[in-house]
């Protein structure tokens, strides 16, 4: 069953085509790879979904209801959450702090009262534990390390609980230690019920980890399927490969 | 730990005598040349506090001033009463303004409402019929005098200046303050993690602009008499920021230092050097040597300072630990 459906997404900007006419699907519980030569709409494709940019056409629906012209807030709030290229992390407030502000609480009261009830600061205090970061929990996010912001923004996308996360690059930048590390949280991850879809230039790191994959080229998924089976492609080792 | 608690316990001990001093000041200066000094610096506390919306006060002014007339209300304490409703009106321009304003954000906003604030500013001074224009607008004169003429205001501005310290204090703590400390560090950011950033600005910018007209009405009853081009001025704001940068933003303590540093200054020189604009040398000194030496303003560099030396005496300090490697 498909958890996020895109359907003939287009983008232009400008005179450009960045997306054109797009129709890849993830599966509930799956690691999709979205992957493709500089260039060819993945990141563009991950701002349409979350609501950053508006389409030129074309519909994105999950759980089988859509979420046209919704705003990025009420996206997360569905259940989608995203993180960034370059780890964004917010870098004046502690690593814990981080973690809470993503917390959903409900009700104009709730707002209003402390910035972190006792049940969500030990909720964050546990996702901090699972990726390693309780020793810097309260170290300014701004202080931490490239890796640690990393990881960091991806424990705080999981705070809201979302059931589908979009990576970008998560594996960009990062030394081959910390690689690991990460590519063993995400599957830990998906192991408790959360589907991943995932932008990604490191080749191995996407075979290693996905259970399907999509690959971009000018904007059009030209493959798609198991990772065995996209990477023996010819259409996907002339896109990569050729002119 | 022990190091924090003691800090803890000078801090609660300082806030109580500042807390002492300010409440006992008529009576230990009743003078009115230094209450008159003491009533401009609270209020300056205030508005720094708030983070005055540009042109909000002036608005607050002519709000309870127009109200005061419209009820024929004479002088005394009741119009301190009225104050809240200019507040409130002022509220309900920041919610109008600010749906529009802050579609826009940073240098954009900040040119924006200055561009409401001038809209403003034209429209006092051409209502005549409703603001009496360049004439300015009178309100009634309270009915005591002498040594105690000051007083009211000061506790009134007082009240109002204590008034913003606590919601400041309050929304600092809350979840909604962490939401706004993290669009102040990457508002896309705070936007994909579910902060409703649009909602939660237009909140704090509402609040702000209801303190702030409370104080212009308090500002206005206690001058009596309120001109477009002095209630409605650009050099309200300017000084409110500079006290901010000053002392420290994004600090509590911080913009209270600043008003109290430079109002009294700002005073000492108007009326020794008569309604001249001198100070505004004098700011612009201040604001050049803010940026140059004290970036970050006088609160947060002196906490630094200890905190370092703290973790220069001893290796257990709490500083030491954000060593730690990744």
């Amino acid at each position: 069953m498909s958890l996020l459906k895109i359907e003939s997404l287009t983008k232009r900007f400008g005179g450009v085509g960045a997306v054109d006419d797009c129709s890849p699907e993830v599966a509930s519980g799956s690691i999709t790879g979205l992957i493709g030569p500089n260039g060819s709409g993945k990141t563009t494709v991950f701002n349409l979904v979350t609501g950053f940019i508006p389409k030129d056409s074309g519909s994105v629906s999950f759980k089988a209801r859509t979420i046209d012209g919704l705003g990025p807030d009420r996206i997360y709030a569905l259940g989608i959450g995203r993180t960034f290229q370059l780890a964004r992390i917010f870098p004046r407030l502690t690593a814990l702090e981080n973690m809470l502000v993503p917390v959903r609480r409900k009700g104009l009261r709730a707002l209003f009262s402390g910035a972190a009830w006792s049940h969500e600061k030990e909720r964050a205090m546990e996702m901090l534990e699972f990726l390693d970061l309780s020793l810097v929990a309260k170290t300014l996010g701004g202080e931490l390390s490239y890796g640690q912001r990393k990881l960091l923004e991806l424990g705080a996308v999981m705070m809201a609980e979302p059931e589908l996360v979009l990576l970008d690059e998560p594996a960009g930048g990062v030394n081959p230690a910390l690689l690991e590390r990460i590519g063993d949280r995400i599957r830990r991850l998906n192991a408790r019920g959360i589907t991943f879809l995932l932008v990604e230039h490191n080749m191995s790191f996407v075979m290693n980890l996905c259970s399907e994959v999509v690959v971009l080229h000018r904007g059009r998924p030209i493959a798609s399927g198991r990772p065995a089976h996209v990477r023996s492609d010819p259409a996907v080792l002339d896109a990569y490969l050729g002119a | 730990m022990s190091l924090a608690r003691s800090g803890d316990a000078w801090k609660v001990g300082g806030l109580i005598a500042v807390l002492a001093i300010a409440l006992l000041l008529p009576a230990i200066a009743p003078d009115p040349a230094t209450t008159n000094v003491a009533v401009f610096t609270v209020m300056y506390v205030g508005l720094a506090t708030a983070w005055n919306i540009m042109g909000g006060y002036g608005f607050g002014s002519y709000t309870l001033g127009l109200l005061l007339a419209r009820i024929g209300m004479a002088g005394g304490y009741a119009p301190f009463l009225i104050v809240p409703a200019a507040g409130l009106a002022t509220a309900a321009l920041a919610l109008g303004i600010g749906w529009f304003a802050l579609r826009t954000r940073a240098a954009t906003f900040v040119i924006v409402t200055i561009a409401f604030m001038f809209m403003l500013q034209l429209l006092a001074e051409n209502l005549v019929g409703l603001t009496g224009g360049g004439g300015g607008l009178s309100y009634p004169v309270p009915p005591w005098g002498g040594d105690y003429f000051n007083t009211p205001f000061y506790y009134a501005m007082l009240a109002l200046a204590l008034l913003s310290l606590a919601i400041s204090w309050r929304i600092r703590r809350s979840k909604f303050g962490l939401g706004l400390l993290a669009i102040r560090d990457d508002e896309d950011k705070a936007l994909a993690v579910g902060v409703p950033t649009r909602a939660f600005k237009l909140t704090a910018f509402v609040i702000s602009a209801a303190l702030v007209g409370m104080i212009g009405g308090v500002y206005g009853y206690y001058v009596t008499y309120i001109y477009p081009q002095f209630v409605i001025d650009p050099l309200i704001g300017i000084s409110m920021v500079l006290m901010v940068f000053l002392g420290g933003l994004g600090t509590l303590t911080g913009p209270v230092l600043g008003a109290v540093i430079l109002e009294p200054a700002q005073l000492y020189l108007a009326y020794n050097y008569g309604a001249s604009r001198l100070y505004l040398v004098f700011y612009a000194a201040v604001f050049l040597i803010v940026i140059l030496v004290l970036p970050r303003g006088i609160v947060p560099s002196v906490g630094r300072l200890i905190s370092d030396r703290r973790a220069r005496a001893g290796p257990s300090a709490p500083a030491a630990a954000k060593a730690v490697a990744p």
